[in-house]
């Protein structure tokens, strides 16, 4: 079992510890963890001789950094002007209602994680829903109910990054 | 095709004979089978197709590497994409189970599988290759050319297809001024918004004074609704790379970067084997093809803020800090990524540059308007036909790529505006659609060409409602260093808002108007100093449709919520109660054989009933 230092210093190592390579570090820390927990980012910090704030200032910049533990699946909408136009912000809304999530946020049973994306280039496919890294095209309300509600709730949180 | 990994180029000449070999190899039978793996494609399933190829392929004993994957063909509205060689056999929407019946028929038989072919919903007619479908037709392919055809986690495809031959070219014959004079001379403008020349771009940055010196590829491609970018870069990763490559050389960097939008990871995946294999076989690195010349590239993915499209805020992003704009009164080409000379290029740029070494500057330069040379690729989405992407000759005009191309508006339905130049773009009406699209004629209109998404609405569409997402979306990505961009458009936010849930007050297009004047001269960024851009195009051309919203409390479009009812229209109702069923809020009366009424009192316009209705008989008003 790693520890958690180890696992930043790892990382550190990756790039060289180089302050340039940063946000890459978080990125992969992000991707170990499934968030940025408090703990590892003080190590990162330390090990790069920067101020705590300088990474918190990155971490919450920047939409694809989470600083909570995220829910057991993770599900991105677009909500790009297609996707818009399209009747994504319908769908967005049903699920926020339905499932009690806010946008960037985590179901209250730690189900999934909701986040809505500014596009994700498959507008053919408008609107467009990822789960776990699946693409959905021509979503509804109700289809995307559908899907959702088919999520298994004892599933293993989703490892990283993992796109299909 | 199956090389030996790890072949080194140790020379220029070393391209040629590597070309020669790898075509003479190619299969006798000139069978191919080509599934797309473009993310349009494989979200519909298209891997799993190609995987069931190559087990036919296995099966039979026919050679499993007749069947390739290849990038994003664009008309991504038709994908699963398959070609089959002979012939160009172009089937669209292939399933699982289409498989074994084109290997049988087509692959091992020679014979068209009629019912997966292109249908042009008018005539009927039936397009055997896409050469014969309208979308294609009009198209003139250079930065696409080989999407498509060749597999893009393959560099010796590439190289087969003729790809660093543009590298050699310079590396063998041409000074780093000839290569910079070649780009100057052809025209080339920078393709993700600004329309910069990129020769003079590129000397700039040559000339100035540091080192080291450094070129990015600028692939965060953030306008929702685009995705040229995101084709070239997973469809052709290595002509993004050969392009990057001749750029350093001309300008003097060794070190490039390329920084991709996190929401890419299929591009991402691409380039990292493109620079993995450039490096393994001495394209990229230490004396490439064993000239004196040396070059590498870096890759890095963005965090999901559309601000880092800004050049500085991207380098600033590079530097592993915010990505927050700073003031360009010295400009990044003297003092950009850790202040040193910076080139920064969009992905089509750089893609464009191989073209124009290989076939020459004037060639180039014989395509398009006066001022805005070459092809342009742009999204073409929305209300329209055919989705997908379109790369055409500058100039031609709006109406041919929505038309011809994009077959007009999708339904039936009348056409309203086409939005170019993404959020910060604008709104052009109908009556511009003979408009030759250009860098300057766009501006002309009020509009701009920013980096190519082309969004078509139709006449359902909320002129106000689109404005204020646009804004929204701005305001939700402005990073907030400066105070115009921050406070101007959530006020502006504020206003539209107002507008669009019927509280919209006399002088409120006015107040619009000043705040975007203000964000116009006064913001930092181009984000910001744009940032108004869909609201003044959208009162140039549209003021009716705000005059509708605060004067009569009316939507025309019929989409802001609360300036329109339902209403159940009785001779069509028949009564079969499924809108009363599917009623969340209980505010639809009626039984068996009586027609259904709603309470308007109860009603919360969820639109339940109208989606429901098997008989349009619900209706707004």
């Amino acid at each position: 079992m790693m520890t958690e230092d180890n696992r930043v210093d790892e990382i550190a190592r990756r790039y060289d510890g180089e302050i340039g390579m940063l946000i890459p570090m978080m990125q992969d820390l992000q991707a170990e963890c499934g968030y940025l927990p408090l703990r590892e980012l003080r190590r990162l910090a330390e090990r790069l001789g920067l101020p705590l704030s300088r990474l918190y200032a990155v971490a919450t910049f920047y939409s694809s950094f989470r600083l909570a533990p995220k829910g057991r699946h993770e599900v991105t909408l677009c909500v790009g002007t297609v996707c818009y136009l399209k009747g994504a912000a319908g769908v967005s809304e049903r699920i926020r209602a339905e499932f009690q999530v806010e946008a960037g946020g985590t179901t209250p049973d730690g189900l999934f994680s909701f986040q809505p994306v500014n596009c994700v280039g498959a507008c053919a496919l408008a609107p467009v829903m990822i789960v776990n890294g699946k693409y959905y095209g021509g979503m509804t309300a109700d289809s995307a109910m559908e899907i959702l509600r088919k999520l298994p709730a004892d599933a293993a949180p989703v490892e990283g990054e993992a796109r299909t | 095709m199956t090389a030996p990994r790890g072949r080194r180029l140790l020379a220029p000449a070393d391209v040629a004979r590597c070309r020669e070999e790898l075509n003479s190899r190619h299969s006798p039978s000139g069978r191919r089978v080509r599934v797309c793996i473009g993310t349009g494609c494989a979200a519909k399933g298209s891997r799993r197709v190609y995987e069931l190829f190559a087990e036919a392929a296995k099966e039979t004993g026919a050679e499993v590497s007749a069947v390739t994957c290849v990038g994003c063909h664009g008309f991504c509205e038709r994908g699963p994409i398959v070609v089959v060689q002979p012939g160009d056999i172009f089937y669209q929407r292939v399933e699982e189970p289409d498989v074994a019946e084109i290997f049988r028929e087509t692959v091992l038989g020679g014979r068209v599988v009629e019912r997966l072919l292109y249908e042009d919903p008018v005539t009927a007619a039936k397009a055997r290759t896409a050469g014969e479908i309208p979308f294609y037709r009009v198209q003139q392919r250079v930065v696409l050319a080989q999407n498509g055809v060749i597999d893009p986690r393959s560099i010796e495809e590439y190289i087969a297809a003729g790809g660093y031959s543009a590298l050699v070219k310079v590396l063998t014959g041409m000074t780093p001024e000839e290569t910079l004079r070649e780009v100057e001379r052809s025209g080339l403008r920078g393709r993700g918004g600004g329309g910069f020349p990129t020769g003079r771009k590129w000397r700039s940055c040559r000339d100035a004074h540091g080192e080291p010196k450094y070129v990015i590829c600028n692939g965060d491609e953030g306008d929702p609704g685009a995705f040229m970018d995101r084709s070239i870069m997973e469809g052709n990763p290595h002509a993004v790379l050969e392009g990057m490559i001749i750029g350093a050389y001309a300008i003097g960097s060794s070190q490039g970067y390329i920084y991709v939008r996190n929401e890419y990871p299929l591009a991402v995946e691409h380039l990292k084997e493109a620079i993995r294999q450039g490096r393994e076989w001495e394209l990229l690195g230490e004396s490439i093809l064993g000239t004196e010349f040396s070059f590498d590239v870096r890759i890095n993915r963005g965090g999901g803020a559309f601000v880092c499209g800004e050049s500085t805020a991207l380098m600033a992003s590079l530097e592993g800090r915010p990505g927050e704009p700073r003031a360009k009164y010295v400009h990044t080409v003297e003092c950009g990524l850790w202040d040193r000379p910076t080139n920064l290029n969009n992905v089509e740029t750089w893609a464009n540059v191989p073209a124009i070494i290989n076939r020459g500057s004037e060639w180039f330069a014989s395509t398009g308007t006066e001022r805005s040379k070459g092809t342009k690729v742009f999204s073409l989405v929305g209300q329209v036909v055919n989705t997908g992407l379109v790369e055409v000759p500058m100039g031609i005009t709006l109406r041919r790529i929505i038309e011809e191309i994009g077959g007009g508006v999708k339904g039936g339905k009348a056409f309203k505006a086409v939005q170019t130049g993404g959020p910060s773009g604008g709104c052009i009406p109908a009556q511009y659609l003979d408009t030759p699209v250009d860098f300057d004629e766009l501006t002309k209109l009020g509009s701009m060409m920013g980096s190519g998404g082309m969004i078509v609405m139709d006449e359902d569409t909320c002129m106000v409602g689109m404005a204020r997402y646009f804004l929204n979306f701005l305001r939700d990505e402005s990073c907030g260093k400066c105070t115009p961009c921050r406070e101007g458009l959530a006020q502006m936010v504020f206003i539209l808002d107002r507008i669009t849930h019927g509280e919209g007050q006399p002088g409120d297009v006015e107040r619009l108007a000043d705040l975007g004047v203000l964000l116009e001269g006064a913001a930092l960024c181009a984000l910001g100093k744009s940032a108004a851009n869909p609201v003044m195009s959208t009162v140039r051309y549209f003021r009716d449709e705000y005059d509708a919203h605060i004067l009569e409390r009316r939507c025309p479009a019929k989409k802001c919520r609360g300036l329109f009812r339902y209403r159940i229209v009785a001779e069509a109702c028949k009564a079969c109660g499924i809108c009363l069923k599917n009623c969340p809020a209980e505010a639809i009366t009626g039984q068996k054989k009586v027609v259904h009424v709603i309470d308007q009192g109860k009603c919360t316009l969820c639109g339940a009933c109208l989606d429901k209705c098997p008989f349009d008989a619900v209706v707004k008003v």
